[in-house]
């Protein structure tokens, strides 16, 4: 299936305060130098808050995650779930349409969504409140016929019970997950026939469905407020952040003597710049960050002392103690080797 | 039937406490530094002894499968990746341990991690399932402050760290390369073997992938002892088991049963028969979308197990995911779209499943309206053989398979319906 970006897209993008939060928490769950493993997460986020991907969160979180644009582009247009066009200000409905869902009566569903919606999948209903799809198997098989409907899955659903939902979402009510023929979960709907001491429910409402009750309104886009990340697993050995972290491991490592001191910094290129980017670890975001502090060549970054690299260490937004950690100062060293030697063979070549 | 005291999954509704207290009070996290104490050997022997095979799908026996991992670490970290991501039409048993039993998969996680000499473990859980991704963050959250993960887990001396990690809707995902691929942040697309994860999975590292189902019954087998998990069912086909039964039977549901129950005790039991009564059984599924149909008459008496479906009736277990058909189904459709399933979610990367899963569909399509050659069945018959084993990943054969068991079950079906189209009398079905 072709997918492409939006023709009409928005001029920015940025997180909400709590979603940034959400994200740079997520990011820690992955290990150094590995962050490109958030790409799928922070992109839902960001579709989260906005309702769709747009070329800027692409751009955005590319950016955060040091990842080059079209590797961000790959996995928006790879995975299923990420809209890469509009969708309903109130609510796009996903309808299962999937074996075990379309034996149960899925077409049924999506004849409601045609009529009530729009006539084609991914198409805005007049008033704009409403889009939908049909999607594969949605993992609910033993509650078919059902729909997500935000973050929602809405199962043993009936074609009337469905219409019904979807003119309570366009008038503006938020209709309780899970099933909707008063079962609880997925056991068998005439009583259950294992566990039978569970009867004696102790929790009103099964997992998912409690979920989202407690969170009142879940039609409405996130804003980060509602479910936060927390990160236990940095609390033993980092208590002020992984950042930190990082400048006291570099400081402790020099020894505490090394005072910080700025390298010589150019105010442009001399001559053509080195592609900064040929270094483990560096990005394109990384790399006009080191132009701005006026690094272009690698003879420069090869003559750093401790000192200087501890300066880098701290000075590199959003990267702290990546020269360090990547020894830049003999990857370029290694760097200019081969390409020194590269040029003798050239010249051996021609000469 | 398999009694309530010899379930591993004693709240798989929900239905009562879902917190950690809960979860101890039913015995989970009850002296698990003690196993962890026993040491690596001894875990992954009981493994072994207690003759869990794999529950994603394919089968493999889990204790060894832990085996291939590298005794001494060569100073690489080892990972292991708990595969949440089910997608498998028909299939949703593990989004019942997620959401309602959590504490039984992050037990097992701790476990199984310390076998494998991992002090990391990821749970890549399917996209779509954000509820159930928030009541398992809660459960991961409530267990860190518990201490029962972090340093020291549990007091058993071993540090260990459990992120949750989510896809975003792509079925191949769930193939253990293509899951580790993603994870990494690129697309989904699965990897040449060898290298296997074992040698060089996650971040280029030693890796073990397993489904949530083999995991999260793990404490409980070493709890009470492998030949407790080893009495039930034929062997090599031990254990308990969660089924998914789902289509046309009265009640649908998921259960945890013993393997090798009967078809008919599981639809009887917990299903409230077929609908219609067993005369009006059509066909059934038996282990999720990627296995062939078996026709109704077959089933009845039918071995839920491994070796039985396979060996008998030329189908599977698979996930066990069984998804029910009753007379009224049109089967034609029903496998189209299946085809259409696996045209949508074939990654692209090797030409006979690109190419022909979209062949098939659309063969299918026509099948289903009986426009249609009665050669083509066999035509159908000889692609389905070229795309399947010739494709990196098994989403070819997947995608092969339900087609070969409609023409070996229902062709009579196909020609009657291509004959009538032919003498114009459309399709009678519709």
């Amino acid at each position: 299936m072709l997918r492409r970006l939006y023709h009409d897209q928005p001029d920015n993008f940025a997180f909400t305060p709590e979603n940034q939060a959400w994200a740079e928490a997520q990011m820690t769950k992955y290990p150094e130098g590995r962050q490109a493993s958030a790409v799928i997460p922070l992109l839902w986020r960001a579709q989260e808050q906005e309702g769709w991907v747009t070329r800027k969160i692409i751009e955005t979180v590319g950016d955060m995650l040091d990842m080059a644009h079209i590797r961000v582009l790959e996995v928006a247009t790879f995975y299923f779930m990420f809209q890469l066009q509009p969708v309903g200000s109130v609510a796009h409905i996903q309808v299962c349409g999937t074996t075990s869902c379309m034996i149960c009566g899925a077409e049924d569903l999506i004849r409601v969504c045609r009529e009530k919606i729009s006539p084609k999948p991914h198409q805005l209903s007049e008033d704009g409140k409403m889009s939908w799809e049909e999607v594969e198997c949605l993992g609910a098989c033993a509650n078919a016929p059902m729909a997500q409907i935000g973050k929602d899955y809405f199962e043993d659903l009936t074609a009337d019970r469905f219409a019904q939902l979807i003119e309570g979402l366009g008038a503006g009510q938020v209709p309780v997950p899970g099933p909707q023929n008063g079962r609880y979960a997925s056991e068998p709907s005439s009583g259950l026939t294992s566990l039978s001491d569970h009867l004696n429910r102790g929790e009103a409402h099964n997992a998912s469905v409690e979920r989202a009750v407690s969170l009142a309104d879940t039609v409405k886009r996130i804003d980060g407020t509602e479910v936060p990340l927390t990160t236990p697993w940095l609390k033993r050995d980092t208590p002020q952040g992984a950042e930190a972290e990082v400048a006291e491991v570099s400081a402790a490592d020099e020894g505490p003597t090394i005072v910080a001191c700025q390298p010589k910094a150019l105010a442009a290129s001399d001559g053509d710049a080195d592609n900064l980017k040929r270094i483990n670890g560096v990005g394109p975001k990384l790399s006009s960050v080191l132009n701005d502090l006026g690094i272009f060549h690698f003879h420069q970054i090869a003559e750093w002392t401790p000192q200087e690299v501890l300066w880098m260490d701290t000075e590199l937004t959003g990267f702290k103690g990546r020269a360090s950690r990547d020894n830049w100062v003999e990857q370029v060293k290694t760097l200019m080797d081969v390409d020194a030697k590269s040029s003798v063979d050239k010249s051996v070549e021609t000469g | 039937m398999l009694a309530d005291q010899d379930r591993i999954f004693t709240n798989i509704y929900g239905m009562h406490d879902r917190t950690l207290r809960g979860a101890r009070t039913r015995g989970h996290w009850d002296g698990t530094a003690g196993l962890i104490a026993k040491g690596r050997d001894w875990i992954v022997q009981e493994m072994k002894d207690s003759g869990l095979r794999g529950r994603g799908g394919a089968g493999f026996p889990t204790g060894l499968k832990w085996s291939f991992m590298p005794k001494e670490s060569d100073g690489r970290p080892a990972y292991l990746v708990v595969n949440a991501d089910e997608s498998e039409p028909g299939t949703c048993k593990d989004r019942e341990i997620m959401r309602h039993d959590p504490h039984t998969l992050i037990e097992g996680c701790l476990i199984a991690s310390f076998a494998m000499n991992a002090n990391t473990c990821y749970i890549y859980i399917r996209g779509e399932y954000i509820r159930e991704r928030e009541a398992l963050q809660a459960a991961i959250d409530e267990a860190y402050d518990a201490g029962l993960l972090g340093k020291n887990a549990a007091g058993s001396g071993w540090d260990f760290d459990l992120y949750l990690h989510h896809g975003a809707g792509a079925y191949i995902c769930g193939e253990e390369t293509a899951l580790i691929e993603s994870l990494e942040g690129k697309k989904g697309m699965p990897r040449m073997k060898p290298p296997f994860p074992a040698g060089a999975g996650l971040y280029g590292c030693p890796t073990t992938v397993n489904n949530v189902e083999s995991i999260a019954v793990v404490p409980t087998i070493l709890r009470r002892g492998a030949s407790w998990f080893a009495g039930f069912g034929r062997p090599n086909n031990a254990g308990t088991k969660l089924f998914a039964v789902s289509g046309h039977v009265n009640t649908p549901c998921v259960v945890e049963e013993e393997m090798s129950i009967t078809f008919e005790e599981l639809i009887e039991k917990h299903c409230g028969g077929i609908r219609g009564g067993w005369d009006n059984l059509k066909a059934v599924i038996p282990g999720g979308s990627s296995v062939p149909c078996v026709r109704g008459e077959n089933m009845r008496d039918a071995i839920m197990d491994f070796d039985y479906l396979r060996g008998e009736l030329g189908s599977g277990l698979g996930t066990a995911a069984v998804i029910v058909m009753d007379k009224n189904t049109d089967i034609i459709k029903a496998i189209w779209r299946l085809s259409k399933f696996y045209k949508h979610e074939s990654c692209g990367q090797c030409t006979p499943c690109r190419e022909g899963t979209g062949w098939m569909m659309r063969v299918m399509d026509r099948l289903v309206k009986g426009e249609a050659e009665p050669d083509e069945i066999d035509m159908l018959w000889d692609v389905t053989k070229q795309v399947e084993g010739h494709t990196i990943c098994a989403l070819g054969d997947a995608a092969a398979w339900p087609i070969q068991g409609l023409i070996r079950n229902f062709r009579d079906e196909i020609e009657d319906r291509i004959k009538m189209q032919n003498a114009g009398l459309g399709v009678a079905a519709e």
